[in-house]
């Protein structure tokens, strides 16, 4: 029987990937925002999980708004990516240091 | 009567106004006007409130507010007694001589109407200060006429030794006046009001507070801080170095400030209060032996001046320490009474010795004077009854003073009262020798004023300790007489030798008939306190006068008139008969000699100690408190502190996405860790 904390082990497994990813990754800026979009999925799931289990709708209900932010923000984050890579011909996030002191 | 009181000290200061910003305008007949008319007018009204006082009309007010602060009103009022009034009358009097007599004194000096405009501007701040009836307005007039001497010290402001001289006025007067913004804020403090008649109401709770930190009586700091402004403005020992370079002045305002009214100003002031000096026996016994070591160290350094003007001013010293002995005995009213009668006759030997100076074409050197008493009648006859009434001559004015302070401090069994006496008494054989030493060079003897060397004026000046200085410009503005400075000498025109005159007439006269009023009536009527149980001198003279006829004929038998009839003896013995012996002595007591030459060494330990002290902290706080603590440590200290957090803190901000992310994610892990062990 798969109950409440296989939903949320796996939840947190996906999310310690995420961001794992986010700092292990030194090469390509589409991977980040790939984790990115992982963490937020990670927590989606929780929402669902909690939500079943205290049977309230609300949970589920955040997980959409949570979906359309999400999108919004990959396609802006997409939409930045294309114009710094016009500008600097690379993604590698080693390379994109320019906002230090 | 209000408006009177106002008129009196507004007349001068609305003719120094007058000849002071306008005297471009009214030229220099109208500024003399203006002046002499204003003094002449509070002279008058003196007279009338004089007369008013007489007829039992005191007065004690205020006229105007001028602040409230917290519990404390500043006002500028007047306090008319019998105290006050004769001030009044000195001061304008004196003041009004002075007056006329610049008239003939300054006619060639280009700054004929700033100097008008001074000393009226003085007349002013003088009344407001002896009028006074609150410490903040006395410490005005306090301080207005030490700017105004300050002014007139350096009348000729081209010459760097009066500039020398006005500076150095003004510091050693600073000096004092710290101690007497202490005593002036003790009492605030203390009392709550800085209106006489309020602290004077409350003299035995100030007597019975104990200072907290020092655990001094506060009655004896109070009256000390207060005597150490008066030793500034009267010159006592050590604060007395002013005085006698304050003669680089023109001649009037040494007559006017410098001996007879500004210096007075201390002695006027302790006076005035008496009530808070009784209390403090300790306060009194350092009045009289600073006052008795001014009387006597000073009268021995006027022996040695070859300055006509110098040995008047050392000579003003001493008396000015005889007036402070006299304080210190609770003898205010004797103080007070040689403080009138000295006015005159020292402000006679001024202007007797500017007349002589200008009869002499401006050397001011005794050694190239003599025998100008055939050229110079009426200057050599006021002279002689002015340096007899100084040295307490039967009948004449200064005997009757000067007797009156000696058999005080004989009465008196306060601390110090034996030094005193001996001090005084032998002061008075000094100040015979000196007077009639310069009255014999001056007046009798060969006639010696074409041997005067080729530069008068340096040779005047050769015992000062800046000789170098005073080549520059000596020449300029001073006089307009040194080209033939050969020449006979001749008697000064009439507006000089009237005030000689006006002025002979109270020198001699004054103290006969009001010594019996003033010391032994009830003159001051409760203007001065005494506490006839602990200090006895006045009673117990009171006892043993007998009139003023009889005191003279009795006086004429006592050791202080052997004294002085010795000492003029002696100053003929050897400047007259024989010029040979002081010349022989000086050989023989050249280290003495030399020690009163650098006046005891005051200066030189002024320039050593305070002068080359202050230098040293000063450069000291520079180096280190400036340079290294302020700039080094503070400013740049700091600017150099953030520079270096920022030099580091900017390691970590390195651009780079992924450590900002795992800075953000430590963070939170840090945060929630810390939620979870919260206490």
């Amino acid at each position: 029987m798969i109950s409440l904390p296989h939903y949320l082990i796996l939840g947190a497994i996906l999310f310690s990937i995420g961001v794992v990813g986010i700092f292990l990754n030194r090469k390509n800026l589409i991977v980040l925002m790939m984790a990115i979009e992982l963490m937020l999925l990670a927590v989606n799931l929780n929402f669902v999980a909690f939500s079943h289990y205290l049977n309230d709708l609300s949970g589920q209900l955040f997980v959409f708004f949570i979906l359309v932010v999400a999108a919004a923000e990959a396609g802006i984050g997409l939409a930045i990516l294309v114009v710094l890579f016009r500008n600097l011909s690379s993604i590698h996030v080693e390379d994109l240091d320019q906002l230090k002191g | 009567m209000k408006t009177l009181y106002l008129l009196i000290p507004l007349a001068p200061l609305f003719g120094a106004i007058l000849a002071g910003l306008f005297g471009k305008f009214i030229g220099r007949a109208g500024s003399h006007v203006v002046t002499v008319l204003g003094v002449a007018i509070s002279f008058v009204l003196s007279v009338i409130v004089w007369k008013d006082v007489q007829a039992g009309h005191t007065f004690n007010g205020s006229v105007y507010t001028w602040l409230e602060t917290g519990g404390l009103t500043l006002e500028v009022g007047f306090l008319i007694d019998r105290l006050t009034v004769m001030m009044m009358l000195v001061v304008t009097f004196v003041s009004l001589m002075v007056h006329i007599y610049t008239i003939g004194y300054m006619a060639d000096d280009p700054g004929y109407q700033r100097f008008f405009s001074y000393i009226s501007l003085f007349t002013f701040s003088m009344l407001m200060l002896v009028m006074s009836n609150n410490f903040v307005q006395l410490f005005f007039g306090w301080e207005a006429v030490g700017l105004v001497s300050y002014l007139l010290i350096g009348f000729w402001y081209t010459r760097p030794t009066a500039i020398y001289a006005n500076l150095k006025a003004f510091l050693v007067n600073r000096v004092g006046d710290f101690g007497f913004l202490l005593g002036i804020g003790l009492i605030a403090a203390y009392a709550g009001s800085l209106d006489y008649a309020t602290v004077f109401a409350k003299r035995n709770e100030l007597a019975a507070i104990t200072e907290t930190v020092t655990g001094w009586p506060l009655i004896t700091a109070i009256c000390i801080c207060l005597f150490i402004g008066a030793m500034g403005k009267s010159a006592q020992v050590p604060l007395h170095v002013w005085l006698p370079d304050s003669m680089e002045g023109p001649t009037p305002i040494s007559a006017l400030i410098h001996a007879a009214t500004m210096v007075t100003a201390g002695i006027f002031m302790v006076t005035r209060m008496s009530p808070l000096f009784e209390l403090s026996d300790t306060a009194l016994s350092f009045v009289l032996v600073i006052g008795s070591i001014t009387a006597l160290f000073m009268g021995f350094l006027g022996i040695i001046q070859n300055d006509i003007k110098r040995v008047v001013a050392y000579s003003t010293l001493s008396q000015l320490g005889y007036m402070t002995v006299a304080l210190g005995v609770s003898a205010y009213s004797v103080a007070v009474f040689h403080l009138m009668t000295h006015a005159f006759f020292k402000a006679l030997l001024f202007l007797g010795a500017g007349s002589v100076i200008m009869g002499c074409h401006h050397n001011q050197d005794i050694r190239y004077m003599g025998g100008l008493k055939k050229y110079m009648p009426i200057t050599w006859i006021t002279s002689l009854l002015g340096s007899l009434a100084l040295i307490g001559f039967p009948f004449l004015s200064g005997f009757y003073s000067k007797d009156s302070i000696i058999e005080a401090v004989h009465a008196s069994h306060i601390a110090g009262s034996g030094f005193a006496y001996f001090a005084v008494v032998a002061g008075v054989f000094i100040t015979a020798f000196y007077s009639f030493r310069m009255y014999f060079l001056v007046f009798h003897g060969n006639e010696r004023y074409d041997q005067a060397p080729p530069d008068p004026h340096h040779a005047a000046h050769d015992d000062a300790h800046h000789a170098d200085a005073h080549d520059t410009s000596h020449a300029k503005g001073h006089d307009d007489h040194h080209e033939d400075h050969g020449g006979k000498p001749h008697e000064s025109p009439w507006v000089v030798t009237l005030p000689l005159v006006l002025l002979a007439i109270p020198s001699v006269l004054i103290g006969f008939f009001t010594i019996t009023p003033m010391l032994f009536g009830d003159w001051f009527g409760g203007a001065v306190v005494i506490d006839a149980v602990k200090h006895p001198a006045m009673a117990h003279m009171a006892k043993d006068f007998h009139g003023a006829s009889a005191m003279a004929i009795h006086g004429m038998m006592t050791l202080p008139f052997f004294l002085a009839i010795s000492g003029v003896a002696l100053s003929w013995f050897f400047y007259i008969k024989r010029p040979d012996i002081p010349a022989a002595i000086l050989k023989a007591a050249k280290p003495i000699h030399t020690l009163l030459e650098n006046k005891y060494y005051f200066d030189k330990f002024n320039e050593v100690v305070f002068a080359a002290g202050a230098r040293v902290i000063g450069h000291g706080l520079w180096k280190v408190g400036d340079q290294v603590l302020i700039d080094g440590v503070m400013v740049n200290g700091t600017a150099r502190a953030v520079g270096w957090v920022a030099s580091v803190v900017r390691l970590f901000q390195s651009g780079r996405v992924f450590q900002y992310a795992f800075g953000m994610i430590f963070g939170v892990f840090a945060l929630l860790t810390l939620w979870f062990n919260r206490a």
